[in-house]
């Protein structure tokens, strides 16, 4: 029954893949849109697995984006949970914290990310760094707030039971805030990478060449949609799977959730 | 009965909540005394004030006027022993881990705390599930976690906050007659919050009524019933509707 319902659910999932991609090859092999602008689904897997070694016609191979984008998602998105979390989940906790750090995040909350882009321009200028540090702004808001909220939320009746029990300050930060928080430190971590991982393409359209992003932005410039959505999905594929890493991480670190 | 030693006094405390601009006045004048190692039931309608009225013995809330004394001296966090409402266990940690936390705060060696944790899994006769997350245990098995938590602090006050509140009627029994036998297994003074007359009169050695909000403590009760007590007894039944009558004047 339930082996059933699984693969049921594994075939409508790929026929609703399949029903996409045909339509998308008989818009092309019927005329309705020229394969010129869109490249067909067997154009792009042809430009797949040639740019897989080839590193014509934007300077590098597929590997050789993945990894200079990977490299500048993670670096952002590590740097955003570093800070944010911990911030976000000592505001939620202790008062002081709050007080002196509330009125200034609820300041920099509403700036959206690409807005930061001409001033980090300005101090960092065009490297590494500055792309970086873009990603950290957007990827850190999330971060921060759902560690700030999970922590907010922590039942006082379980507070509560560590009074009664004893416990210091720090104890029931460490022994009852955090654990009760994390569900949502990790969404907010989810977010987080999603969020990081999406601001690539502006990040990397500042001044690159090499990643993902630069090389969607090369394919525009030289008309080459199969190479704009070989990169486009390269991008859906790789989030997808750094969520699922994450999730799989998320079942370690809360085994409670799942022994029901 | 011989005179019983006071352990905790409690005069004139006063509470009330500020909610949006107007004043909750929950507990309005509440004095009691509370004698050592006995069975006190404090027996109040829903939303009376009985969990504020416990978080004040406690030390977790603060009285706006009144006092709480102590024979021998106010205790420290960790030296009271608290069931509290509708289970209150921490879903992250198995039964074992839950029952030992208490040892863990106060950084007691693991070998030691574990033995100390196991003895109270066993006295609430939970053994074989200690290494079970809340999640997978019932209610009543839940609350049983809680009542070993409680008497793990091995303090010689144990409040109870309608320990049986959330239990099914038959469970609810059983769990009665269960924490009759823990008392009896350890001795410690009992003050054990309820809505329900007939659990205070199978319980208590002595039951104090609550009014409705204002609450104060309007009667008192000291049930000549031997144990085990049997709720189809003509003076249990009698007790009971005397209890009953009070009530509804009290409201
Ligand atoms: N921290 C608080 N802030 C505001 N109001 C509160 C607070 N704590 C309790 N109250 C109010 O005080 C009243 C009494 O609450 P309490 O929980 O003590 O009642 P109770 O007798 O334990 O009720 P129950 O039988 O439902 O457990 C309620 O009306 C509640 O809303
Ligand atoms: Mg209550």
């Amino acid at each position: 029954m339930k082996k059933n319902k699984k693969l049921k659910r594994l075939v409508l999932g790929f026929l609703g893949i399949a029903v996409f991609l045909g339509i998308w090859q008989l818009a092309g092999t019927l005329g309705w849109v020229s394969t010129k602008i869109l490249a067909s689904p067997t154009d792009v897997v042809a430009t797949f697995i040639d740019k897989l070694t080839n590193p014509k016609p934007d300077g590098s191979t597929l590997p050789q984006h993945i990894w200079a984008s990977l490299k500048l998602a993670l670096i952002g998105f590590g740097a955003a949970c570093v800070i944010g979390i911990p911030l976000g989940l000592t505001m939620g906790f202790f008062k002081g914290m709050d007080h002196f750090f509330n009125p200034l995040f609820e300041i920099i909350r509403p700036i959206p990310p690409l807005a930061w882009i001409p001033v980090i321009l300005l101090i960092l200028g065009i490297g590494t760094t500055a792309k970086a540090f873009i990603i950290f702004v957007a990827a850190f808001v999330p971060c921060l707030l759902n560690s700030y909220v999970g922590i907010k939320r922590t039942r006082t009746t379980l507070i509560n039971v560590a009074k009664t029990s004893g416990a210091t300050d720090m104890q029931i930060f460490f022994k009852v805030g955090l654990p009760s928080a994390l569900p949502m430190v990790f969404t907010g971590v989810k977010v987080s990478l999603g969020t990081s991982w999406a601001t690539l393409v502006a990040a990397e359209m500042l001044s690159s060449s090499v990643g993902l992003g630069y090389m969607i932005q090369r394919g525009r410039t030289i008309v080459r949609s199969d190479i704009i959505i070989v990169g486009m999905l390269t991008i859906g594929v790789i989030g997808a799977i750094l969520v699922f890493l994450l999730s799989l991480l998320e079942k370690k670190i809360a085994p409670w959730r799942n022994k029901k | 009965m011989a005179e019983a030693r006071k352990q905790i006094t409690v005069k004139g405390i006063c509470k009330s909540f500020q909610n949006q601009e107007q004043s909750l006045q929950v507990l309005q004048d509440v004095t009691l005394d509370v004698n050592e190692n006995e069975f006190l039931v404090i027996l109040g309608p829903g939303q009376c004030g009985k969990t504020v009225l416990l978080n004040i013995l406690a030390g977790l809330e603060s009285a706006d006027s009144g006092t709480v004394e102590f024979a021998n001296g106010t205790p420290k966090y960790g030296e009271i022993g608290f069931v509290f409402q509708r289970y209150a266990l921490f879903p992250w940690k198995t039964v074992l881990q839950n029952v030992e936390m208490h040892h863990k705060f106060q950084r007691v060696p693991k070998k030691e705390r574990r033995e100390q944790a196991m003895h109270f899994i066993r006295l609430v006769g939970l053994d074989g599930f200690e290494n079970a997350y809340p999640a997978q245990l019932s209610g009543g098995m839940k609350q049983r976690v809680g009542i070993a938590r409680a008497y793990a602090t091995r303090s010689n006050i144990i409040l109870m906050d309608e320990p049986f509140g959330a239990l099914d009627a038959q469970t609810r029994y059983q769990m009665q007659d269960e924490i009759l036998k823990i008392r009896s297994a350890e001795k410690t003074t009992v003050i054990f919050v309820t809505n329900n007359i007939e659990e205070a009169v199978t319980l208590g050695d002595r039951i104090l009524l609550m009014s409705n909000k204002p609450s104060s403590i309007v009667r008192e009760y000291v049930p000549e019933l031997p144990r085990p007590r049997q709720n189809t007894d003509r003076a249990f039944m009698d007790l009971r509707n005397v209890i009953a009558q009070d009530m509804d004047l009290a409201l």
